[in-house]
């Protein structure tokens, strides 16, 4: 199965991240052809049609995003990048904003033009670093060559763009708690409505996108609608990162076409199981999406297949557990990072994710009693849909899962004060 | 002044980049940080002086944020990820032999105050785990062998700069 690279064509050209080289690619030729030959309401019709989807989780349809910005508030409209990368098992944009800078700077332009922003924000995890550093120097040269500030290639169009670090908070990947970060508060998530496309960052209408997302945009305009939907399934088009990683002999983020199978991923491109080790359940889209059974690991990778699947394609994280893991051991390390990351700014994802970690933590310690499983249910209940954001709903969908596949080890676990299956991985 | 000058000049540079002063906190923190190595009360008064922003309003949002330690930590802070990915690879002995190879426990810095040692959640290098970040620096796909001259050069190095 060969796979045509969109974000990862250039991967292993060292100078990608440098503007010469990424014009010598072909690149800053579709945000050319967008000023000359189109009209904003074009471009959004054409993202519309193109299909693409967002890539950070929740796959909402990008151009029809674009289309809830209101032109008439008299107010300025921003762009906010999200490149606050933080969900478990995620680390793709982190391959596009280190490798190919450019390319996302010029999906930046393409989405700016269209929902007529001037002034575009590129929310970087703060640990990031040397990412953050890349797409920096990235804006730096784009400036230099006058393809950012005034009059952008003489169309008329002005546009700023500025990069900017977070200071390590999951959070802050929930498009608005990204907010709230960027206008220097702690990051604590809003109620919606209104929704940011109408009142977003300072109260003004504001367009939150992934970067895959955004960088997903010049080959879209380069090739045309029919190339880009001749990628993928007809409801999910294009091609996406996967980033996986566990129990595989390769891990990597790896680019294919939306509705390849997840065993190709896993055993073509991944190398198989670890060593020969059996697989056991598959965290298919991060680490807030439910497990996959190693009887669906033909489940094509797509939002539609994986949600008829009882899971999520979420942020395409594919983490692969193998039979040497404890699912209590497994479950404590996924709710300890969401108890830690709930802003604690509503009640229900505060208080319910503290319950979850201790009762999960004292059943992994061996101290559980009679009863746990069902009190870790319960708290489920009165977290999931009562939350400001999802991150709680994020902690609810991996602790159900993991109790429905595998309640015989939280069983044990309780009775003999001890794992069903010893977790030793080990470090050499 | 905790602050050199040459922070303050990239707080300002970065400060005039935005509609509103505020949005200038992280920013401000990020820069400090990097300068000091951890944050205080003192950082955020110069910092609040620099942006003319309230200090509890400095203070409000960085204690918001974990990346940035709050008290002296050393020379060289290493974060190692605990969480799932880099877990099933081996994370947890490889904080076991952090801790044997440093002689100290987690949270804990070594009396030459060259390292500090703690754990944290996903810092996104999920395919090349088991990985840690030590300062801004990522250092991925570990093994005993590395973690060995990772330690061995950024003691030779301290050494060479007199610490």
């Amino acid at each position: 199965m060969a796979q045509e690279l969109v974000f990862f064509k250039y991967i292993d050209d060292p100078n990608q991240h440098k503007i010469d080289t990424y014009i010598e690619h072909g690149g800053y030729q579709a945000i050319q052809k967008v000023l000359k030959d189109f009209k904003p309401p074009d471009v959004i019709a054409k993202v519309k049609e193109s299909g693409v989807r967002g890539r950070g989780g929740a796959g909402f349809p990008a151009g029809l995003k674009w289309s809830f910005v209101p032109q008439n508030t008299g107010k300025p409209i921003y762009l906010a990048c999200n490149g606050d990368e933080s969900e478990p098992g995620t680390c793709k944009d982190r391959v596009i904003m280190e490798n190919d800078p450019h390319m996302l700077i010029e999906g930046i332009m393409i989405c700016c033009y269209a929902i007529n922003a001037h002034h575009a924000f590129i929310y970087i995890r703060g640990e990031f670093a040397f990412p953050a550093a890349r797409v920096e120097g990235a804006v730096n040269e784009a400036y230099a060559k006058g393809y950012l500030g005034k009059n952008i290639f003489n169309s008329g169009f002005d546009l700023d763009v500025v990069v900017h670090t977070g200071g390590g908070a999951y959070i802050c990947g929930e498009e608005t708690a990204l907010l709230s970060s960027l206008e220097g508060s702690r990051g604590n998530s809003r109620i919606r409505p209104p929704f940011p496309a109408v009142s977003g960052l300072y109260k003004c209408p504001t367009v939150i996108n992934n970067v895959e997302t955004l960088s997903s945009l010049p080959s879209i305009f380069n090739n045309g609608i029919e190339w880009y939907r001749s990628h993928g399934t007809e409801k999910s088009p294009g091609t996406k990162i996967f980033s996986l990683s566990g129990n595989v002999n390769k891990p990597g983020n790896y680019e294919v076409d939306l509705g390849t199978p997840l065993s190709y991923v896993i055993n073509e491109l991944g190398g198989g199981m670890q060593d020969g080790h059996k697989l056991k359940a598959i965290i298919p889209g991060g680490s807030s999406t439910p497990l996959l059974m190693p009887d669906q690991i033909d489940t094509p990778l797509d939002y539609e297949s994986m949600a008829a699947a009882g899971s999520m394609l979420g942020s395409g994280a594919i983490i692969v557990i193998d039979e040497r893991c404890c699912m209590v051991w497994a479950l404590m390390k996924l709710i300890n990072f969401y108890a830690h990351e709930s802003c604690g700014r509503c009640t229900p994802c505060r208080e319910g994710t503290a319950w979850l970690k201790q009762l999960i933590n004292r059943i992994e310690n061996g101290e559980g009693q009679q009863g746990d499983i069902e009190l870790i249910l319960d708290a489920c209940d009165n977290i999931i849909g009562r939350t400001i954001c999802p991150l709680g709903d994020a902690a609810v969908m991996p602790t159900r899962s993991f109790i429905k596949h595998f309640r015989d080890e939280f069983e044990y676990h309780i009775e003999h004060k001890t794992c069903k299956v010893k977790t030793d991985y080990p470090f050499v | 002044m905790i602050l050199k000058e040459s922070t303050i000049k990239e707080i300002k540079t970065r400060m005039v980049r935005y509609p509103s002063r505020r949005s200038a906190i992280l920013p401000a923190l990020t820069a400090a940080y990097r300068q000091v190595g951890h944050l205080n009360n003192a950082v955020y008064k110069e910092i609040s002086r620099v942006i003319e922003i309230p200090y509890v309003e400095i203070a409000e949002a960085a204690t918001f944020y974990t990346m940035f330690p709050k008290h002296e930590v050393g020379k060289y802070l290493i974060q190692v990820c605990h969480n799932i990915s880099c877990s099933l690879r081996g994370a947890d002995n490889m904080l076991l032999y952090l801790q044997e190879k440093l002689g100290i426990k987690m949270g804990e810095t070594t009396p030459d105050n060259l390292f500090t040692l703690i754990s944290v959640e996903c810092l996104g290098g999920c395919s090349a785990a088991p990985m840690m970040q030590i300062n801004q620096d990522y250092y991925e796909d570990l093994t005993r062998e590395k973690i060995d001259n990772i330690l061995a050069d950024l003691r030779a190095k301290a050494d060479e700069e007199g610490k």
